[in-house]
This record gives structure tokens, sequence and C-alpha cells, in this order.
């Protein structure tokens, strides 16, 4: 508790050292971190490996760009929420699809179900395809007008403390201990009289709503939006970052994003790599294959 | 539309759906016998099309005789390769969670791909059709098909044929189908299960390289090209059923078809059909249309 609330504490005086490109760069994964703790819902806490959150969070930043008008900002108070539900709405069908299904099953049918919402907005005019669409006007909270740099650190900053706090206390309800239970033993739960059915349906919509969170966040911090939002690169980083910061754990999602943005960032480090670090998906694909070897349980994962 | 434009898409639609086999095929029996998923096998069809576009010059690719050296120089390498790959990497996985699977396979996809972009550059190539296959047969009117695409196909129908021989026929398709229903039994009667799962693997491998050698020449050689044909694959597997070789066939004819046609009629849509196929086949057959034998 102590440690979240200097964590905490930290981002919120960051801003007041962290520079242009520091601020931007800590927005951006705790918007990852927020992406992180949605995955981290279903992998750690239910057993679930979804292959597909990138199609959530791009279904998220998209519903914030062309929910738009083209002549003045809207407010946040009804696009975010417009946003989270159109992300939930997705998660509710696929989740209705391949729920039933456990393991490779399901990592298989997320995947493919992400990839046609990318191919939709890849292929269709609908979401200016492969070239993205420009947010016209950032939403405004208030008299707040979000798409400034600092404005919209401190929103991620609140929703990134408010989204974990809520899946603390949900984990701790009868509804997160049902999900453990699930996790642990599907077939105990049902003979003990739970229909394990729509506590899983519930999760998996949750976290589509909390994944499109983050991507409208994301939307509206970089005021663009493209297909590579929903590719399935973007799944696979979300998934690293769970298991490299351990599955289990709430605040293993949050570290991870960290650890893992840290990671790309050096990876990305002209300074160190010079021209081959334009190569740096080599080094992350290596990092990625020693942390599967090596660390197994993450940097702060559940034991046993 | 006349009966010769029908005629060749039906074609084409075989032509695509047998490619896409022999990928599925491979990725279906690794995960049916070994447990393993593995992300990383789109990128051995990559590397079999940069294989094509590498080696043609030094073999004479060009020519029908040096494509069948090509190609069989091709198929040394991937199988060389998919021993090493085993050896050094998928050997640690099979007691390791799914997981743990997806993550490992998708930092070799990582590394494979820009393992290529070091080598080869990001740009797109094209591969010369060997010129003993460059003609087209006449379809009557002014319809023609290209001799090198019923090329593919029938080098694909010889490959699941001599798959099915060996699977059904031969000591090794015993314990191959032994193996996919139970593994500690199989290892208990004496088989060495290592050294299976080493063939098993490298066959895959083998095969999904053949597939983009024979693809190259009409798809031409491009970055991302494996990623793109991994996760139709995977749609392949989830219609005919995880483990089953049977399903894997139908349900890559049967996407072959939906793309292809889906590409005529509603070439807007095209890309989502197949993944509305799944969708209907998951409603319909949670299991798929095959259940793994």
């Amino acid at each position: 508790m102590a440690a979240i609330a200097a964590a905490v504490l930290a981002l919120a005086l960051f801003p007041l050292f962290g520079g242009k490109f520091g601020v931007d760069f800590v927005t951006k994964t705790m918007v990852l971190a927020i992406l992180a703790l949605s995955l981290e819902l279903l992998v750690g806490q239910v057993g679930l490996v979804c292959f597909g959150q990138a199609a959530f969070f791009g279904i998220g930043a998209y519903a914030v760009v062309l929910l738009t008008p083209k002549t003045a900002a809207v407010s946040a108070a009804w696009l975010l929420p417009a946003a989270v539900g159109a992300a939930a709405l997705y998660a509710l069908v696929v989740g209705a699809l391949s729920i039933r299904r456990r393991g490779v099953y399901f990592i298989m049918v997320t995947l493919a179900f992400s990839q046609m919402a990318y191919y939709v907005a890849h292929d269709t005019p609908l979401g200016g395809g492969t070239d993205g669409i420009y947010l016209d006007f950032a939403p405004s909270a208030g008299a707040i007008d979000l798409g400034r740099a600092i404005p919209i650190y401190y929103f991620t900053l609140a929703a990134l403390a408010a989204v974990f706090a809520f899946l603390a206390v949900a984990m701790r309800s009868r509804f997160g201990r049902a999900l453990a239970g699930i996790r642990v033993n599907e077939q105990r739960m049902r003979a003990a009289g739970f229909s394990t059915y729509p506590y899983k349906l519930a999760a998996f919509v949750l976290s589509g709503a909390i994944a499109g969170l983050a991507g409208s966040l994301f939307a509206v911090k970089d005021g663009f939006v493209n297909p590579e939002l929903m590719g399935w690169h973007i799944s696979g980083t979300v998934l690293m970052m769970v298991i490299l910061g351990g599955i289990g754990e709430l605040h293993g999602a949050v570290l991870g994003a960290f650890a893992f943005s840290l990671l790309q960032e050096f990876f990305k480090s002209h300074a160190i790599f010079g021209e081959f670090s334009k190569h740096w998906a080599l080094g992350v694909g290596l990092a990625i294959i020693l942390v599967v070897a090596l660390l197994p349980r993450g940097l702060a994962g559940r034991r046993g | 539309m006349d009966l010769a434009t029908f005629a060749v898409q039906c074609l084409n639609a075989l032509q695509y759906g047998l490619l896409l086999f022999l990928i599925a095929s491979g990725l279906t029996l690794i995960f049916g016998v070994m447990g393993v998923i593995n992300l990383a096998h789109g990128s051995f069809y990559m590397i079999g099309a940069y294989m094509a576009y590498a080696l043609a010059p030094a073999l004479g690719g060009a020519t029908g005789l040096g494509f069948i050296a090509t190609m069989a120089v091709g198929v040394v390498l991937a199988v060389a390769l998919g021993y090493a790959l085993e050896w050094a990497f998928f050997s640690f996985l099979y007691e390791r969670e799914h997981l743990q699977q997806v993550l490992m396979t998708y930092g070799l996809i990582l590394v494979f791909e820009e393992l290529r972009s070091l080598a080869f550059g990001n740009d797109v190539h094209g591969v010369a059709v060997p010129d003993a296959f460059a003609g087209s047969i006449s379809l009557g009117g002014l319809m023609s098909y290209p001799v090198y695409r019923l090329f593919i196909s029938g080098v694909c129908v010889a490959l699941a044929l001599g798959l099915y021989v060996v699977l059904s026929r031969t000591r090794l398709g015993m314990a191959i189908r032994a193996g996919s229903t139970n593994r500690e039994m199989v290892a208990s009667l004496g088989i060495d299960v290592k050294q299976l799962f080493r063939v098993m693997f490298a066959a895959g491998v083998a095969l999904a390289t053949l597939a983009g050698m024979l693809a190259a020449p009409v798809s031409s050689v491009y970055p991302g090209m494996g990623s793109q044909v991994l996760i139709i694959c995977f749609v392949v597997v989830v219609i005919g059923g995880l483990g089953s070789v049977r399903g894997a066939l139908a349900a890559a004819l049967l996407v072959g078809a939906v793309d292809t046609f889906g590409k005529v009629f509603f070439p807007q849509a095209a890309g989502v059909l197949v993944y509305v196929l799944m969708a209907v086949v998951l409603l319909w057959r949670p299991e798929g249309l095959f259940k793994a034998t």
C-alpha cells in the first residue's frame, strides 16, 4: 500500500522535472498500463489468455475520433463513456462467441476476431483506411482542453489510479472471488452451483471496456488513429507487459508496462545502438525469449 | 459472370486453399501432437519466400530445372532450421503453459522479421516464374489460365496425398496419431517421443517453407507476409478443428473459396468475410468441422 502511494506521488510530481519528451513517454506508458490492467483481469484473475486486446483498444480510439464532430470540441463526459461502450459492445460479441472455449482455441479465436476489426479499419473507408484519421478537436473536461500535454497527463494518471482501485476492490468482492474460483478449478465452481459462463463473459466485457478506455485516452493524447492500433503487435506487446510484470498481481501489470516501455526505449536509443537502433525489434524479441526462459513468473508474479 | 471466368476463379480458390492447407497442416499437427501453439509458423512461410528470392539467381531458378533445385535446397535448409529451432527453443516449451508458448514464439517472430529486414531490407521483391511453367492454358474465348498456378495446385495435391499416406499407412504416422491421443502411453511403449517431435516439427517447418517458395512467384516477396498468412491459418485451424489434418484440408479449401469469391462479389468486405465464416462455424460447431483424430 505504501509502495503504491509512493508510486502515485512520484507520477504526480514527475511533470515538474520530466520535460516534454518525458511527460509524453510517461503518458503513453500509463495508457499502456491501463491496457495491461485490462488484460491482467483476464489472464491473471480468470485464467483466460486473450490475444486480441488490441481490437478493444483500437475501437476505443477510433470511436473517439469518429464521434467527434468536424466543427467543435465535445465534452469528455460523454465522449469517453461512448468510446468505452463501443469497445464493451464488441467485447460482448467476441466474448459470447469465444468464451466457452479454453486454452489455445481461445487464444486463436480472440486473435482472429481482433484481426477482423483490424481489417475493417484497414480495408474500408469508414476509418480512413491505412492512412488513419486525425482527431480535429480534443475533448474538453469542463474548461480544460485535454489535447494539451499536462492536462492529459493528469487525466490519464487519474484514470489509471481509478481503474487500479476499481479492480482491486472488484477482485475482493464476491465477483472477484468467483473469478478466482473459475481460474483455479472451473469444474468445481460449476459443481458448487455457479453458472460460470456469465461470470467469465462479464469479466471479458469489463476487460474490453477498460481496454477501450485506454484506447480512447491514447487517441486524445496522440490526436491521430490508424489501423496499427488494432494490430496484433499491440496485443503481443501488452501480453508481454503482463507476463514481464508477473501474472496474478494487479501492480505487476503496471510494473510490466513501465519495465517493457523502458526496455523498448532502450533498444530504440540512437545514443546506445547508433544506426542499429532502427532494428530495435530484434532486441525486444530476444528479450522476450529470455524473459520466458529465465523469468516465467515475471517481476512480481503470484507464487505457486 | 460467364462460365470461363467462373472456372478461373474456381481454380484460383483451389490453388489458394491448397496452399493454405500446406501451412495449416503443419500448424495443426504441431499443436495436435506436441501441444505447442506456434505463432512463428507464419515466419517459415516468409522464410521460404525469401529463400526462393535469394536462391533463385544462384541456382538458375528461372529455368524449370533450376526451380526444382531451388526447392530441393530450400527444403533441406528448412529441415535443418526446424531441427535447430526445435532443439534450441521448442523442446523447452512442451511442459510450459500456452501463455509462455505464445510469448516465446511471438518473440521469435520479431527476431525473424528483423533478421529479414537486416538481410533483405524492407522492399517488395518479385520472383520470376520459372520459364518451364511460364505459359498459360486457353480456356476458350479470351480467358486463359497460367500454368504455374496449376503447377502449384499439383504440387500441393501431391504433398497432401503424401501426407495422407504417411499418416495413415506408415509406422511413423501411427506413432504420430498415437502421440496426439496419448503422449505418455506412446513413450511407455518404447517410442522415442523426443525424436518423434523433432521429426514432426521439422516436417511442419518444411511444409510451410515449401508453401512460401511455391507462392513467391505469384504473390511476390514482402515484409509482413508471414503474419498475414499465420492469422488466416489460425482461422483455418479453428474452422477445421484443432489437431485434425482432414479438418485443415476441408477448412483451407472453404477459406480459399470464401476469400477468392468474396473478392469478386464483395470487394469492399473481402478482408472480413473469412472471419465471418469463422464466427458462423463457431456458433454452429464450437469444436470445428472435424474433431481431432
